[in-house]
């Protein structure tokens, strides 16, 4: 099996325009997370994480979703150094709804039905940046960006190209916002996850790409996608396991591929969205896999769930932690709270890290997970 | 590892008011979509009261995967983490979405919200069958046989999987168009091997004479 090396990455947020960027503001304890009063999007206040409307100004030949993806895989093929025109290489998407904003701002018409698909924003990008080769899209629920990494490690493994762009992003749209408060499952203050007092989520926008390579970068710092895994409750919807038992085995898998132990993995970027059922599910599996020792985050309180970005953008930050050796704290979480201990990272660790667990489940009873390795 | 080959065990075509299993139309009715899926099921003798519930997308696949793994009459000999799915489509979830929307304005519904992803046909079929293994949800432009083809054949290689379901799922404009496969590692010839070519021609056929 071929290493799977990580070239570039990218995070485009509230927080800043570069991976870089966001890591220091995360250190400095920064959160974009906070009420916004916004009628177009809610009649009620609500409490998320939104990119700045004058972003989106002055491309008016790509759409909002368009533009931020344009700009965090302008970014990370940049610093990568590579040319997406090359045979080797190819361009995997991942977002939750793409451009449902679309379908609200104008009359829905088969036209625009046809339109706001993903894959004619895949094409316009692939076109943009000048890949040859057909975009892969992945629109898997929450572990779009966690599953288009590990069809990107998995291609490469293969040999089916050399180098893959794995890019994801989600905007905050009236229609995402509504169907989450539908569920109840908003919270109105700052997200808490792992918390005792956790009542909720808070929705974030971004785009996050990481540059993926058979060939290593010419830098010290050597970062490997190890393994990964996928699985599915087969329980509930919108609900998650009440065993744990199917994201440990995504777990599992990604332990196992990767070659590391329980005892090898530094810490754990969960998918913490801080419900009450997400985290103490995700609580049991990390019990499961033996894992509890290491400390856990969960970035939700500084960007929200960032949907289809999530798995990438958390990627990312938990890949600076690996060269940086610091662990990021959970923003919100104050008292431990959940079905099974774990130890929550509450303040900003430094020490020397080789390894990380990510990840990630979604409504449809999906789970994936990934281990990243420093080499 | 011993590699046993794998083979189309069965699959099931539904478009243009036509039900197509293994090559031979078992099912044609005059209705349109949401009357075409509740006449299939009807018919096939299905019970599952779940499908009443679900969306549109949700409910051709339930349709199609029930027909689908008739061939195994009750007798499933995989565990639930060796069995998977792979579906794909162009339009994700837009019928779901479109129907959310309208009904949001007035009221937005949890019960409707849940179907605006494309990957709840994967979860609802995971619950009826108790598959847990290796699932994942592709966007392509046209049914793309060559990488259906891949993504599976390596799964199994990994030796992640033993039994998936997979292909196309789609509904536009109520119309469902699916070509569903149950794909499996037998250490015999049952069906026919599972290549691109084998995915393209069942896919390709008019059953519509």
């Amino acid at each position: 099996m071929k290493k799977v090396f990580v070239l570039s990455r990218n995070i485009v947020s509230p927080l800043g325009n570069t991976a870089k960027a966001n890591f220091e503001a995360l250190c400095a304890g920064q959160t974009s997370v906070k009420i916004h009063h916004d009628a177009s999007r809610s009649e009620v206040p609500f409490c998320a994480s939104l990119m700045d409307p004058a972003f989106f100004e002055g491309t008016p030949s790509f759409t909002p979703f368009e533009s931020v993806l344009k700009a965090s895989v302008a970014d990370a093929v940049t610093q990568a150094g590579i040319d997406p025109s090359d045979p080797g290489t190819a361009l995997i998407l991942s977002s939750t709804k793409g451009n449902i904003g679309r379908l609200e701002q104008y009359p829905v018409t088969d036209e625009l039905k046809k339109e706001v698909a993903l894959t004619v924003s895949a094409e316009r990008l692939a076109k943009h940046f000048g890949f040859v080769n057909p975009p892969v899209i992945v629109s898997h629920a929450c572990i779009s960006g966690t599953l288009a990494i590990i069809t990107a490690k998995r291609l490469i493994d293969a040999g089916k190209y050399k180098t893959i762009v794995v890019a994801g992003a989600d905007l905050i749209t009236r229609f995402i916002l509504s169907g989450f408060q539908s569920f109840h499952a908003v919270s109105g203050t700052l997200c808490k996850p792992f918390d005792a007092n956790r009542d909720g989520i808070n929705l974030g926008e971004a785009a996050a790409t990481v540059v993926l390579s058979a060939d290593p970068s010419s830098g010290n710092e050597k970062i490997i996608i190890g393994g990964g895994g996928v699985s599915n409750d087969a329980n509930h919807i919108s609900g998650p396991s009440r065993t744990g038992e199917e994201l440990f085995m995504a777990i599992d898998r990604a332990m196992k591929e990767a070659g590391t132990g329980a005892a090898d993995i530094d810490f754990i970027s969960a998918h913490g969205t801080a419900t009450v059922y997400n985290d103490d599910m995700e609580s049991r599996a990390i019990n499961l896999g033996g894992v509890q020792g290491a400390p856990v985050n969960s970035l939700k309180g500084y960007y929200g769930h960032t949907l289809g970005a999530a798995g990438l953008l958390e990627t990312v930050i938990s890949i600076e932690s690996l060269c940086n050796n610091k662990i990021i704290p959970t923003k919100g979480f104050e008292t431990p709270g959940t079905v099974e201990p774990i130890s929550v990272c509450s303040t900003l660790i430094e020490k020397p890290v080789q390894a990380f667990l990510k990840t990630a489940s979604g409504f449809g009873g999906c789970n994936a997970a990934i281990v990243v390795v420093k080499v | 590892m011993e590699q046993g080959r794998i083979y189309i065990t069965s699959a099931v075509v539904l478009r243009n008011g036509v039900m197509v299993k293994d090559g031979s139309v078992i099912f044609r009715a005059p209705e349109k979509g949401a009357a075409f899926l509740q006449a299939a099921y009807e018919h096939l003798g299905i019970d599952y009261p779940r499908f009443y519930k679900m969306d549109l997308l949700s409910k051709a696949g339930t349709v199609a995967v029930d027909m689908l793994l008739r061939v195994h009459l009750g007798a499933w000999a995989y565990r639930p983490e060796e069995t998977g799915m792979v579906l794909s489509n162009r339009n994700a979830s837009i019928d779901a979405d479109v129907q959310y929307l309208e009904a949001s304005k007035a009221y937005p519904s949890p019960a409707l919200f849940v179907y605006t992803l494309p990957n709840i046909v994967i979860g609802e079929i995971s619950i009826r069958y108790k598959f847990k293994g290796e699932n994942a949800f592709f966007i392509s432009e046209t049914f793309d046989a060559d990488w259906i083809h891949w993504y599976v054949t390596d799964l199994v290689q990994r030796g992640l999987l033993k039994a998936c379901i997979c292909g196309w799922i789609d509904v536009m404009n109520e119309q469902p168009d699916g070509c569903l496969f149950l794909v499996e590692q037998a250490p015999a010839a049952t069906g026919q091997l599972f290549t691109a070519e084998n995915l393209w021609d069942i896919y390709n056929k008019d059953y519509e004479m």
